[in-house]
């Protein structure tokens, strides 16, 4: 079938780094993939060419059927992709509901069917509780599930996430591996940077790994995880 | 060039050099810790009155009350930001900027209270002479305040280079966060660096009293004049607000004289929005 | 409209009535002089709210609205002197060329990433430049100034806005009233929301689908259409304009004053901001002059200091504080 997403070349230098070198792979509608490496290997930057961030030096990006590089954050947004950041920006002042509702809006155009989505979204989210509270006044648990609930709310179809699992406990993890299994079960398409194994493996359906902005390895996990070049570069000896 | 046009260059390159005196405290401040004086122009026409008062009942030359009224305002700046400003400074932008809008008002209101909204010059024994050198009639008066203004502009470059406080200073603005892990007082560097600032403004407000009439109607302008300098010339550059005074200094001497005399302030405006919007770091700053 | 009215709580809807009715009624029982303050009270209201639009939901601070209220102000009255236009067509025109105004600075503001600081001494610098523009303006007049006068032919009719205070009340009372209802429908509308988004976080607000440029031209148009029509309203009201004082700094920070102390980005600050401000630094000024002492400018420098108070001790403003011991707040953003 035909891919959702497709990279292809994508490259982006910084003053003389490459931060991304002909990066390539395909994201099949349905699927969770991960991408993986260490720290400064170019994911965020990928992820920021994709969701228009930043535009590429070289390379296209297909969305849907679509050429989508180098346009503007919010066509994409618009496009059918969400997104959350790395440091998380849910808007401070807001409270859960309105952050929420903020990002329904991209969906329906009155506020009273976009309150009716984000209530959705929130129950899904165990944030509905909470739909009171300013969003600075959240936990760090919560506010990554904040992200994930406004991005959410724009009814995307494919999700990106960075690193969203960052910072969390091992009990919390398991809380967002078990409501992202769900939504994907659903039909939504995962784009995810991880660092923490334990949700790439229990999620990801297939494994890209980047080093110094290229693609050392892609394949599923089994693959994947056991390839020599990505043991020496990301995952230790030890991991074997 | 004719030698009408040379001696308006001259006269704006010497007008130019006490604007960019005065732009330099304001490029001090705003360089170092980001904080937008907006009671600048406010400040310098207070020295101004300082040094007209000064001439006037103590018959004291600017050009010897210069130092008192700079180390005058140097507490002044240092006392203000320890009260003032510093608990602004982790707050939102806006909050402090409408802080010091505040306080100008009070201020530039204040000085038409207390001395009416007539001009107030000061007339010095030499106020009428010139250097005549070839074709050009240079007044003395804006000779001697350029060299007053050059010679606080140095005195300022070597403390920043050559002292230890200096380099404090100078990493502050650098990286803040770093410059509290190796241990600097930040909060004293911050305070010391406005009264810098503000010594700035005394010694240039001091010398523009010698060659423009004190009043209040000044003050306005000459904040807005501070930052188009500080603006055009570059951030954090004390070699740019001093090239950019010059630079206004001259187009304004051109166009006051070649166009209009109101309509000079026009063209400083016209630049500062192009400066905004095409090279916003400036003619010598560094990219933001 | 309605869903808007349901949800102010009961004792708020009161306090509306209350209010609105003594403000109808006031003209029966109070002197001239009193009217003129209420004016005043109504026309900083009115122009707090234009302004609040743009700093308060979109986050951008504009210190040369004054730009907006000369170029309304000019139009209109230049319309009238010049060609006999009355001020109910001129302001059809006015507003365009305030908004075109407007877009000009936004567009160059926000495509050219001007943000904070620099933004407002963009729109100080272009509040300048036209103010020295109109000084050499010799068709209105240039620095001399623009005068309606009272004897030309219809000036005295409603139409042409000739008319007593009453006129000149009702129609401030309109505006401002008209301006509140606009701001409270606005803020719970999509569009509110997103202004909101912007203002927090721009970046991600993109990422939430919102063309945060667009979302910004829009607030700047309302903002300088909203703040032309109260140009239109000055120089009808006051009969003659100088570019020195249209255009002044002064008359920028006035317009902000409002709704800093009444609370920035809420849809009552600028009206309890006006509310709290006029009537006392009109009364500083009466109570000085009482005196036998004429100080010009006692009155900026009790609002300079009432600026500077609030924004150490209450930097949201005061009608939140108010809100709350009357009851009136909700949990809401």
């Amino acid at each position: 079938m035909t891919a959702l997403l497709s990279i292809a070349g994508i490259s982006k230098r910084f003053r003389g780094l490459a931060a991304v070198s002909r990066v390539s792979f395909d994201v099949q509608p349905g699927e969770i993939f991960a991408v993986i490496g260490p720290n400064g290997a170019g994911k965020t930057t990928l992820f920021n060419m994709i969701a228009g961030a930043i535009a590429p030096d070289e390379g296209t990006i297909t969305f849907a059927g679509e050429q989508i590089q180098g346009r503007r954050a919010d066509e994409i947004a618009r496009r059918g992709i969400g997104r959350t950041f790395q440091l998380v920006r849910p808007f401070p002042a807001l409270t859960v509901e309105d952050n929420v509702v903020i990002g329904a809006l991209m969906q329906t155009t009155t506020v009273s069917d976009a309150q009716a989505i984000a209530r959705r979204v929130m129950t899904q989210l165990d944030l509905f509780d909470k739909r009171a509270q300013t969003a600075s006044s959240l936990t760090l648990p919560d506010r990554k599930r904040l992200e994930v609930a406004r991005a959410l709310a724009t009814g995307p179809k494919l999700l990106l996430l960075d690193e969203v699992m960052a910072g969390l406990r091992p009990t919390e993890t398991d809380r967002i591996v078990a409501t992202l299994r769900d939504l994907n079960r659903d039909g939504l398409t995962i784009l995810l940077i991880e660092h923490v194994m334990r949700a790439v493996t229990a999620l990801a359906s297939r494994i890209l790994v980047l080093h110094h902005g290229a693609a050392i390895a892609e394949g599923n996990p089994e693959q994947v995880l056991r390839d020599p070049a990505v043991v020496e570069s990301y995952l230790g000896a030890e991991s074997l | 060039m004719t030698a009408i046009t040379l001696n308006i260059v001259v006269q704006g390159i010497l007008t130019g050099l006490v604007y960019g005196l005065m732009a330099l405290g304001l490029s001090v401040i705003f360089g170092v810790m980001r904080v937008v004086n907006f009671a600048h122009g406010e400040f310098t026409v207070i020295a101004m009155y300082a040094a007209f008062l000064l001439f006037e009942m103590l018959d004291v030359s600017p050009l010897v009350s210069l130092l008192p009224i700079a180390v005058a305002f140097f507490f002044l700046g240092y006392v203000l930001q320890r009260s003032l400003v510093e608990p602004f400074i982790s707050r939102a932008e806006h909050e402090q900027f409408i802080l010091l809008v505040g306080l100008a008002t009070v201020i530039v209101n204040g000085l038409l209270l207390v001395f009416g909204p007539d001009a107030r010059p000061i007339n010095l024994p030499y106020s009428f002479d010139s250097f005549d050198i070839g074709p050009l009639f240079i007044d003395k008066v804006r000779v001697f305040a350029a060299l007053g203004a050059v010679a606080i502009c140095t005195a300022l470059f070597l403390f920043f280079r050559y002292t230890r406080t200096g380099t404090a200073i100078r990493a502050c603005a650098d990286n803040l966060t770093g410059a509290g892990v190796v241990g600097l007082n930040v909060k004293q560097l911050y305070a010391v660096t406005f009264g810098l600032g503000f010594a700035c403004i005394g010694a240039a407000g001091t010398l523009m009293a010698t060659i423009a009439d004190a009043s209040p109607g000044l003050a306005p302008a000459y904040t807005l004049l501070a930052f188009v300098i500080v603006i055009i010339g570059g951030l954090g550059s004390m070699a740019g607000a001093l090239i950019g005074g010059v630079l206004i200094g001259i187009s304004e001497a051109l166009a006051g004289f070649y166009i209009q005399p109101s309509m000079k302030s026009m063209f400083s405006f016209a630049l500062l929005i192009l400066v905004l919007v095409l090279r916003p770091q400036g003619l010598m700053g560094r990219r933001l | 409209m309605t869903s808007l009215w349901q949800n102010v709580p009961t004792r708020g809807k009161v306090l509306c009535f209350i209010l609105l009715a003594a403000c109808t009624a006031a003209p029966l029982a109070a002197d001239r002089y009193l009217l003129s303050v209420l004016i005043l009270v109504f026309y900083f209201a009115y122009l707090g709210q234009a302004w609040n639009l743009l700093m308060g939901f979109a986050g951008q601070l504009s210190l040369g609205h004054a730009l907006y209220l000369g170029l309304g102000a000019y139009t209109a009255t230049a319309l009238w002197t010049l060609f006999g236009i009355g001020p109910w067509l001129g302001v059809l025109i006015a507003i365009p060329v305030a908004a075109a105004a407007g877009m000009i600075v936004g567009w160059l503001g926000w495509r050219f990433s001007i943000e904070g600081v620099y933004f407002a001494l963009l729109t100080i610098a272009f509040a300048e430049f036209t103010r020295i523009g109109f000084d050499h303006l010799q068709i209105t007049g240039a620095s001399a100034g623009l005068f309606l006068s009272v004897n030309s032919p219809g000036s005295d009719k409603w139409w042409n806005l000739g008319g007593g205070p009453l006129l000149y009340y009702y129609l401030a009372l309109f505006l401002a009233a008209a301006a509140t209802l606009l701001v409270a429908w606005l803020r719970r509308s999509p569009l509110g929301y997103r202004w909101l988004a912007v203002r927090e976080d721009p970046q991600a607000a993109q990422a939430a689908g919102i063309n945060i440029m667009r979302a910004r031209m829009i607030a700047m148009l309302i903002s300088s259409s909203m703040t032309a029509v109260g140009g239109v309203f000055y120089g009808f009201y006051y009969r003659n304009l100088f570019p020195s004082q249209v255009f002044d700094i002064g008359r920028s920070i006035e317009i902000i004053m409002a709704p800093i102390i009444g609370g920035l980005g809420t849809v009552f600050g600028p009206v309890v901001g006006a509310i709290l401000l006029t009537p006392l630094g009109e009364s500083l000024t009466a109570l000085i002059q009482h005196f036998g002492i004429n100080t010009p400018g006692a009155k900026s420098i009790f609002y300079g200091l009432t600026l500077m108070v609030i924004i150490s001790l209450q930097p949201s403003g005061l009608w939140p504080w108010l809100a709350r011991r009357l009851g009136l707040d909700r949990q809401r953003s």
